[in-house]
């Protein structure tokens, strides 16, 4: 009875301490805030992605954590220790860095064991695990090799295995995919998907490309002017954004307007309805058939309802109006999502 | 793309390049010549005679032995206290953001654009305000004012080009500030350097305005040239000396160049 009881305490304590822990961060650079009162809570083992356009503050996060920039004011925790003051060296983070930033004047080997080689591991053992860590990111043998001889795709395998050799607790990945070509990218995707339930190692990657963070993340924080719009699920952000900037960044879903709204049949308040929520049927509101697209698995219709101009998703296999015709659109009030803002 | 590649230049253009060349590097040739010719009073043309006797009257006069010890040690130390001096001004310009950054730039670059006399004369009224005695190191100080600007330059360049996420990436893998300096920059830019150096080692070898104004008694070899000249006794020795002199700036240059050519690649390959 006491022994367990004692155990719940521990896994209390161990459910306590979240990898990452942002209270009321702020990273100011003159005038410009940067990142502004930021919450934030990543769990152990979790895959976090930071989404948001450039210059909306996911960035320095990324720093803050790693330890390249200082918060002027608020707290930061990385597994429960205090972050502010510790140098990026005595953190036990690692980030792989947008353009790699591979040692030129080194060899492969030598850079993947340039983390084990500061800190004093024997030459047999730093090579031995290098070694082993290449074959984890599917570069075995490349150890003798330039930076400058590998392929983009080879260069940033080289950078994840340099990072995780050091069995970091916490991975940063900046911009992680983005200088790699379309294929390249999805196959890294599902490559560093699996690579982190494998290590199960706390990825946090910071992207402006919201089909990356919603296939990849188990969690998405969607940034905007240095704040956190919204953190959830990549569904609960998808289907439920909380405002229409999150609906207008995340997907390619229908904002409509409140007076438009209103004028649809519903509450006077911004909302948002995904194309495939909408169907063409006999009943509905009426409106004007602009342009289709033929996209494979489904046909995107441009439509004209009213002063709105809405998209709807026509899945394979039902029939595609023509261009100019009328047609009537139909929801289920239910899918339509209000967001909060003003009227 | 040039319509007219693979095609010979006319003669007139040879001939024009070819009096060129001939021009700027004839007279060396003749100082070449001189160091040989059995004539020790006057530059006499065609010279009556070679011999190599002058290179042993050389090697046993002391007063050239002097002049190239001390020459050598000014431009030794004069190019280890540019190496730090502008590496870390480099460092500091092309690395981070302060007030004053462009002046401070501008500041450093300015001694290698005033005219050797201008320094000259300022640094020996400076010296004599302030009552400092002539001497090697005086020479040493005057130097320093350009040597420091060429590895000032060659640094600032290299800095430039070096990705700053390495350094960052350095110390995200746990090397602290003296591991990443020596792990990561200094190997980043040490050919960089070595171009300087040897850039800056050789301006000052061959240094005779500013040194006529900071030193005192002693005499660099270029100076003791420059006296020889009016002297009209054993004149071929001068030759020799000169012929010392080129090899010794020639060769570090031409080392330099062949250090420095292929590092293109390698310094950006990290961006």
């Amino acid at each position: 009875m006491a022994r367990r009881r004692l155990r719940g305490e521990r896994m209390k304590v161990l459910a306590m301490t979240s990898a990452v822990s942002f209270s009321k961060v702020s990273r100011h650079f003159g005038a410009v805030r940067a990142v502004d009162a930021v919450d934030l809570v990543i769990e152990p083992g979790e895959f976090f992605a930071m989404l948001g356009p450039s210059g909306s503050g996911k960035t320095t996060c990324l720093r803050l954590i790693a330890g390249f920039e200082q918060p002027t004011s608020g707290h930061i925790e990385i597994f429960g220790e205090t972050a502010e003051g510790v140098p990026p060296y005595r953190r036990n983070v690692n980030t792989v860095f947008q353009d790699y930033a591979l040692f030129p004047h080194m060899n492969i080997l030598d850079n993947v064991a340039y983390g084990l080689m500061v800190k004093g591991v024997s030459k047999a053992e730093r090579h031995r695990l290098a070694d082993e860590a290449l074959a984890l990111v599917k570069l075995p043998g490349y150890g003798a090799r330039k930076p400058g001889q590998l392929s983009g795709g080879q260069r940033q395998r080289v950078a994840l295995a340099r990072s995780l050799v050091n069995k970091p607790k916490v991975l940063l990945l900046d911009e992680p995919l983005g200088a790699l070509d379309l294929k390249l990218r999805e196959q890294m995707q599902e490559e560093l998907k699996s690579l982190q339930r494998k290590l199960g190692i706390t990825f946090i990657f910071v992207t402006h490309d919201q089909g990356e963070a919603l296939s990849m993340a188990d969690r998405v924080a969607v940034f905007s002017e240095g704040r956190i719009v919204q953190a959830g699920s990549p569904q609960e952000i998808y289907n439920r954004p909380r405002t229409r900037f999150v609906a207008d960044f995340v997907g390619s879903s229908n904002v409509i307007t409140p007076d438009a709204m209103a004028k649809l049949g519903g509450e006077r308040k911004w909302a948002s309805l995904r194309p495939e929520a909408i169907a063409l049927a006999g009943e509905g509101v009426e409106a004007r058939v602009k342009a289709t697209s033929f996209l494979g698995s489904a046909t995107r219709v441009s439509v004209q309802a009213g002063e709105t101009a809405l998209s709807v998703m026509v899945p394979a296999g039902h029939p595609v109006p023509e261009a100019d015709a009328m047609v009537r659109l139909s929801w289920k009030p239910s899918d339509v999502h209000y967001m909060e803002g003003e009227a | 793309m040039r319509s007219d590649r693979g095609q010979k230049a006319g003669w007139p253009l040879t001939l024009a390049a070819a009096g060129g060349i001939a021009f700027l590097h004839l007279p060396i040739l003749l100082i070449f010549v001189y160091a040989f010719t059995t004539e020790e009073k006057s530059f006499q043309w065609p010279p009556p005679g070679f011999t190599t006797q002058w290179f042993a009257v050389a090697w046993n006069r002391p007063d050239v032995w002097d002049a190239l010890i001390l020459s050598l040690k000014v431009a030794s130390i004069a190019t280890a206290i540019a190496l730090v001096l502008g590496t870390l001004a480099a460092a500091a310009v092309a690395r981070t953001q302060f007030f004053g950054r462009e002046a401070i730039s501008l500041l450093v670059i300015l001694p290698i654009a005033l005219p050797g006399i201008v320094t000259g004369i300022a640094l020996r009224s400076a010296f004599s305000l302030a009552e400092i005695p002539y001497s090697m190191w005086t020479i040493i100080l005057g130097h320093g004012t350009f040597c420091v600007v060429v590895v000032y330059n060659n640094a600032v360049a290299r800095f430039r080009r070096t990705s700053s996420s390495l350094i960052e990436a350095s110390m995200d893998l746990g090397a602290n500030g003296f591991q990443t300096f020596r792990y990561v920059i200094l190997p980043n830019i040490a050919t960089a350097l070595l171009a300087g150096g040897m850039l800056a080692f050789a301006l000052s070898f061959d240094e005779v305005i500013v040194t006529t104004f900071t030193g005192g008694q002693q005499s660099t070899l270029p100076i003791w040239m420059l006296q020889e000249l009016i002297r009209p006794r054993q004149r071929p020795v001068t030759n020799v000396v000169a012929v010392v002199v080129v090899l010794a700036t020639f060769l570090p240059i031409l080392a330099a160049y062949y250090l420095t050519r292929d590092t293109e690649s390698v310094a950006g390959s990290g961006k």
